[in-house]
C-alpha cells in the first residue's frame, strides 16, 4: 500500500446525525422516523449485498399487518420497507460492515471501496438476533453435512432456490420451527420429525398441530443424542424419557430457535452486556451505558422475568421471545423518537443502572 | 457431481489406472503436515517429488485439529528425536514465516499449578527444559500470575513462564510448505490412495486409486494410517497405530482479550493435558482430551466431555461463564504403543517411515523433513539444492494482522463474523493448492467457523461453491 493510499484511508471520515447499524424492520422503521422528525442525516449501514433483514428469507405470511394493513410475505415486506425508507432519504449503506464502535459514536467501517471511519451524534444498533447453531448447544456426534439453523436453510431456499437435505429432523418446536416446517413444505423437503426435550411443545394450539397436519412427527420429551454420518447426515440417535436410545434415519438436522442477540459487535467494544441475555444494556430510553448508543428490536433481549409472553407461546415453556417484524417495526418508531428528543437535549439525563 | 482431477495437465489418467502418474525421485505419502513440510524440504533440495493424498485436499487427518502450539521443546522426551525435531523445526519455523506470510503470535505459555502437588513438580520440569536447552523458564507465584493474566482465577498457586511458546496458523504453515514444493516443480496428487506397491531392487512402483507411481524413494507420512500403509506396501510394520481423540471447544473472540499466555498443566506421564490457548484468529480454546478409541476417523464430539471442558475452563479462567462457545470440534492423535516418534528407516528398500507424530508434529514438522533430507543424502543420493528458489506467500488468516477485507476491491464480505471476503474464497478455490473439499475451504478461508456458524452466509457460500467439490453445502434445486 502507498503512503498516498495510506493518507486518504485515514482521512475518509464522514459525519452523520445518526447512523443505524442493521437494516431490518427495526433499524428501517428508526430511520425513517427520525427522518420524518426533521433529522437531517440518517444513514443505514448494512453489511449485506440487499436490506430489508430477516423478513427477506422468510417466504411465507404473515409480515405488515402492523404497518401496512396488509398480510404479506417476508420478501414482499422487506422491499415495502426499504422502498418506504428510501422515499423518505434514508440513506442505506449496502455491503458495508461496522468492525468497531469506538467511544463517543466513532465507528470503523469497512466496504469493498476500503475502510472509513464514520463520526455519529448518536448511533442505533439494531442488529437483530440468530438461532443457536450446534456447536453453541455442545451436541454430540459428527459434524457432517446437512446441520443447519432456519435462517441459513430459509437464505438458502428463499434467496437462491436451493435446498441442502430433503428428510431432516428439526429440533425445537419455537415459533421459527414451524415456519421452518413451512419452508420445508415450500421446498419439497418432507421432514422425518421434530424434537421437544419438553413436555409439551412451546407453541400454542393450533400452530402445533402443522406438524401432524403436514403429516411430520413430533417426539415430545425426546433429546437429541447423537448426530450420525461421515460425509453427510445419515442419522440421528434420539431418547426419550426412560426408553432406549433410537436411531433414526435422516439426511439433515435443523436447529431451529434458542435465539442469541446478534450483539458481538457490542460485545467486543466499550459498551456494557446484560450477562444473563447477551444483549446491551439499555435503559428506559433504549439508551447503551455509552449514552451516544441506543439498541432497539431483537438485539436487545428483555430478561426471562421481564419478558411478556407472546400470545403464540405457552407460558410453560416459553424460549427466548423474538419480536416479530411488526413489533420491532414500533421499537425502532419509539427509540427514534426517544433519539430526536436527546438530541434536541430534551432527554431526562443519562443515570445508568446495571 | 464427481471431482475434476487436479493432475498434472502433462500427465494423462485413464479409467483403468494403468497410466502412469507420475515418476520422481521421491513420492510422499500422506498429505498431513508432516508429508507437506518433507514435500517442500526436498523440493528445495532439488530433489523431484511427488506426495499422494488420499483425500480431496491436504490435513484431511491428525493435522486437521491441534492446538496450534508452536512448542519450544521444554518438556519434550530428554535426548530424543522428537526434541531435535522440535527444536530445529521451531527455529526454522521462525526463520522461514516472513517470507512466506506465515504468522506468529508471541503469546508465551504458563505452566499452571493448582494443587501443591502439582507445585511440588516444579523443579522437575524447570531442570529438563534446562538439560533440554530451554534456559529462560522463570518461576511465577500466584501474585505475579495475577499481574500478568488478571483474569486466571485467584486459585492459581505458582506458575512456570515458559516465554517462547508461540500460536502459530496450523493449517496455513503446512498450505505454505507444500505450496513451495508445488512452485518448485513438486507435484501434488489427491484422492489418490496407495493400495500397494512393489520393489524393484532401485526403485519402487506405488500403486494408488488413481493411477501408479514410480519412485525412487517413498517417505510414509501416512499418519493415522501410517502403520497401515507400512504393512500393505512394505509388507511389515515395526508399529501399531492406537488412535487419540482429542476434544476442543472454542470460546467467541470476545474471550480472545481474557488470557494472552498460553495456560498449560504440569504434564503427566501419560498426556501434555489439558491447555486453555489463544488462537491465531484470536479466539481463546480449552482441549484437547486423550480418549483412546478403536477409529482412525471417527472424530465425533461428546456433549458430556464438551460441558467437562467448558466448566474446567471457567473454573481457571472465570470470566469465561459469561462467553459463549462459537466452535467444537475434534482431532484424531496417530499415538502408538510407544510415546516416542516412530522414524524407520529401510534403506534397503529405500523406504523411510515417520510415524506416531502428535501434538508436537505442527512444530517439529520442518525438523522431520530436514531429518528425511539427511537420511537419503547419507543413502548416498547426490542432488543439488535450488540456487534460487520460488517463495510463495500464502493469505493471511491471523487475527492481529491486516486481512483482506482491509484492503479495498474485495468484492464483498460473505462471512460476516469471520470477516471473509469473496476475493478470499475465489483465490482460495484457484490457487496452486486448490481447497479440495469445504472443510479445506474453510481451514483455508475461515468461511463458517465463526460464530453463527453459518447462519447468516450458508446459503452465499454454496452459490460460490458450486460444483466445485464432490460433497456441497447444497443438495440440489428446491422442486417448484
Amino acid at each position: 500500500m502507498t503512503l498516498g493510499l495510506v493518507m486518504t484511508e485515514i482521512f475518509k471520515k464522514e459525519i452523520v446525525d445518526v447512523a443505524v447499524i442493521g437494516a431490518g424492520p427495526s433499524g428501517l422503521s428508526a430511520a425513517i422516523t427520525l427522518k420524518k422528525l426533521g433529522i437531517q442525516k440518517v444513514v443505514v449501514l448494512e453489511r449485506e449485498a440487499e436490506a430489508g433483514g430477516v423478513p427477506r428469507h422468510c417466504g411465507h405470511p404473515p409480515f405488515g399487518i402492523r404497518e401496512f394493513k396488509r398480510v404479506l410475505t417476508g420478501p414482499v415486506y422487506a422491499k415495502k420497507i426499504v422502498e418506504t425508507a428510501q422515499n423518505a432519504g434514508v440513506i442505506i449503506k449496502l455491503k458495508t460492515t461496522v468492525t468497531m464502535l469506538g467511544a463517543g459514536g466513532e465507528l470503523i467501517l469497512t466496504s469493498p471501496e476500503g475502510t472509513m471511519h464514520m463520526i455519529a451524534k448518536r448511533v442505533l444498533l439494531t442488529t437483530g438476533i440468530r438461532e443457536t447453531p450446534r456447536s453453541a448447544r455442545l451436541v454430540s456426534g459428527s459434524r457432517a453435512l446437512g446441520i443447519f439453523t432456519t435462517g441459513a436453510l430459509q437464505s438458502m431456499v428463499y434467496l437462491k432456490n436451493r435446498i441442502p437435505f430433503r428428510n431432516p429432523i428439526i429440533v425445537g418446536t419455537e415459533i421459527v420451527s414451524y415456519s421452518a416446517l413451512l419452508t420445508c413444505r415450500n421446498a419439497g423437503i418432507e421432514p422425518v420429525a421434530m424434537l421437544e426435550e419438553n413436555s409439551c411443545p412451546s407453541v400454542r394450539w393450533p400452530i402445533y398441530k402443522l406438524a401432524s397436519w403436514f403429516g411430520v412427527q413430533l417426539f415430545l420429551q425426546t433429546k437429541l443424542v447423537k448426530i450420525l454420518g461421515q460425509e453427510r447426515v445419515e442419522a440421528v440417535e434420539i431418547s426419550a424419557k426412560n426408553d432406549p436410545v433410537q436411531n433414526i434415519a435422516c439426511d439433515g438436522v435443523l436447529f431451529t430457535g434458542q435465539y442469541t442477540p446478534e450483539s458481538s459487535l457490542a460485545r467486543i467494544s466499550h459498551l456494557e452486556l446484560n450477562p444473563q441475555t447477551s444483549s446491551p444494556e439499555v435503559d428506559e430510553f433504549g439508551r447503551c451505558s455509552d449514552p451516544v448508543f441506543y439498541a432497539a428490536g431483537n438485539v436487545v433481549q428483555p430478561s426471562r422475568d421481564q419478558a411478556k409472553v407472546p400470545i403464540y407461546y405457552t407460558n410453560k415453556n416459553l424460549p427466548n421471545p423474538v419480536e416479530d417484524a411488526g413489533q420491532c417495526w414500533s421499537q425502532g418508531r419509539t427509540t427514534a423518537k426517544n433519539i430526536v428528543k436527546d438530541l434536541a437535549g430534551k432527554l431526562p439525563s443519562f443515570s445508568h443502572q446495571s | 457431481m464427481p471431482n475434476t482431477p487436479r493432475t498434472n495437465s502433462k500427465l494423462k489418467v485413464d479409467n483403468r489406472n494403468s497410466a502412469l502418474l507420475g515418476d520422481a525421485d521421491a513420492a510422499i505419502i500422506g498429505g498431513g503436515v508432516v508429508g507437506c513440510a518433507v514435500a517442500r524440504r526436498l523440493a528445495l533440495a532439488g530433489i523431484s517429488v511427488i506426495l499422494l493424498e488420499k483425500s480431496a485436499d491436504i490435513l484431511d487427518g491428525a493435522s486437521k485439529g491441534n492446538s496450534a502450539i508452536l512448542h519450544t521443546g521444554f518438556d519434550a522426551p530428554e535426548g530424543s528425536l522428537e526434541l531435535a525435531c522440535i527444536r530445529s523445526g521451531y527455529s526454522e519455523y521462525l526463520k522461514i514465516r516472513e517470507s512466506l506470510n506465515l504468522p506468529l503470535l508471541k503469546t508465551g505459555a504458563l505452566v499452571a499449578a493448582w494443587t501443591s502437588e502439582e507445585e511440588e513438580r516444579f523443579p522437575n520440569i524447570l531442570a529438563k527444559a534446562r538439560n533440554n536447552g530451554i534456559d529462560d523458564l522463570q518461576l511465577l507465584s500466584r501474585q505475579e500470575v495475577l499481574v500478568k493474566e488478571p483474569a486466571i482465577s485467584a486459585n492459581i498457586r505458582a506458575a512456570i513462564a515458559v516465554p517462547h511458546e508461540f500460536v502459530i496458523d496450523p493449517w496455513s504453515a503446512p498450505l505454505a510448505y507444500l505450496s513451495q514444493a508445488v512452485a518448485n516443480g513438486g507435484q501434488a496428487v489427491f484422492n489418490a490412495e496407495v493400495k500397494g506397491g512393489e520393489f524393484f531392487g532401485n526403485h519402487w512402483m506405488l500403486h494408488t486409486s488413481r493411477g501408479s507411481v514410480k519412485a525412487t524413494h517413498v517417505i510414509n507420512c501416512a499418519g493415522l494410517f501410517g502403520d497401515l500403509v507400512d504393512a500393505d506396501v512394505l509388507g511389515q510394520s515395526e508399529f501399531t497405530i492406537k488412535p487419540r481423540k482429542g476434544q476442543f471447544v472454542v470460546f467467541d473472540k470476545a474471550a480472545g482479550s481474557l488470557v494472552r499466555s498460553i495456560v498449560l498443566p504440569v504434564p503427566t506421564e501419560l498426556t501434555k493435558g489439558i491447555v486453555i490457548f489463544p488462537t491465531i484468529f484470536g479466539n481463546l480454546a480449552v482441549g484437547p482430551t486423550a480418549e483412546e478409541q478403536e477409529s482412525r476417523s471417527d472424530a465425533s464430539v461428546n456433549q458430556e466431555i464438551l460441558q467437562k471442558l467448558h466448566t474446567q475452563a471457567v473454573s481457571q479462567i472465570p470470566a469465561l461463564a459469561n462467553i459463549p462457545v462459537t466452535a467444537t470440534y475434534a482431532g484424531i492423535r496417530p499415538a502408538t504403543e510407544n510415546k516416542e516418534y516412530r522414524v524407520v528407516e529401510n534403506a534397503e528398500r529405500n523406504w523411510i517411515t515417520l510415524g506416531g507424530i502428535r501434538s508436537t508434529g505442527l512444530t517439529a514438522a520442518l525438523g522431520l523433513a530436514q531429518y528425511v533430507h539427511k537420511l537419503l543424502e547419507k543413502q548416498g543420493s547426490k542432488f543439488k539444492s535450488l540456487y534460487k528458489p520460488v517463495v510463495p506467500s500464502v493469505p493471511n488468516l491471523a487475527e492481529h494482522l491486516p486481512r483482506d477485507w482491509q484492503t479495498s476491491g474485495y468484492g464483498e464480505i460473505v462471512c460476516h463474523c469471520e470477516l471473509v471476503t469473496e476475493r478470499e474464497i475465489c483465490e482460495a478455490l484457484t490457487s496452486s493448492i486448490p481447497a479440495g473439499n469445504l472443510d479445506g475451504l474453510k481451514r483455508r478461508t475461515r468461511v463458517t467457523m465463526g460464530r453463527c456458524q453459518g447462519f447468516y452466509c450458508s446459503a452465499r457460500l454454496a452459490e460460490l461453491t458450486e460444483g466445485k467439490f464432490a460433497e456441497s453445502l447444497d443438495i440440489g434445486a428446491c422442486h417448484d
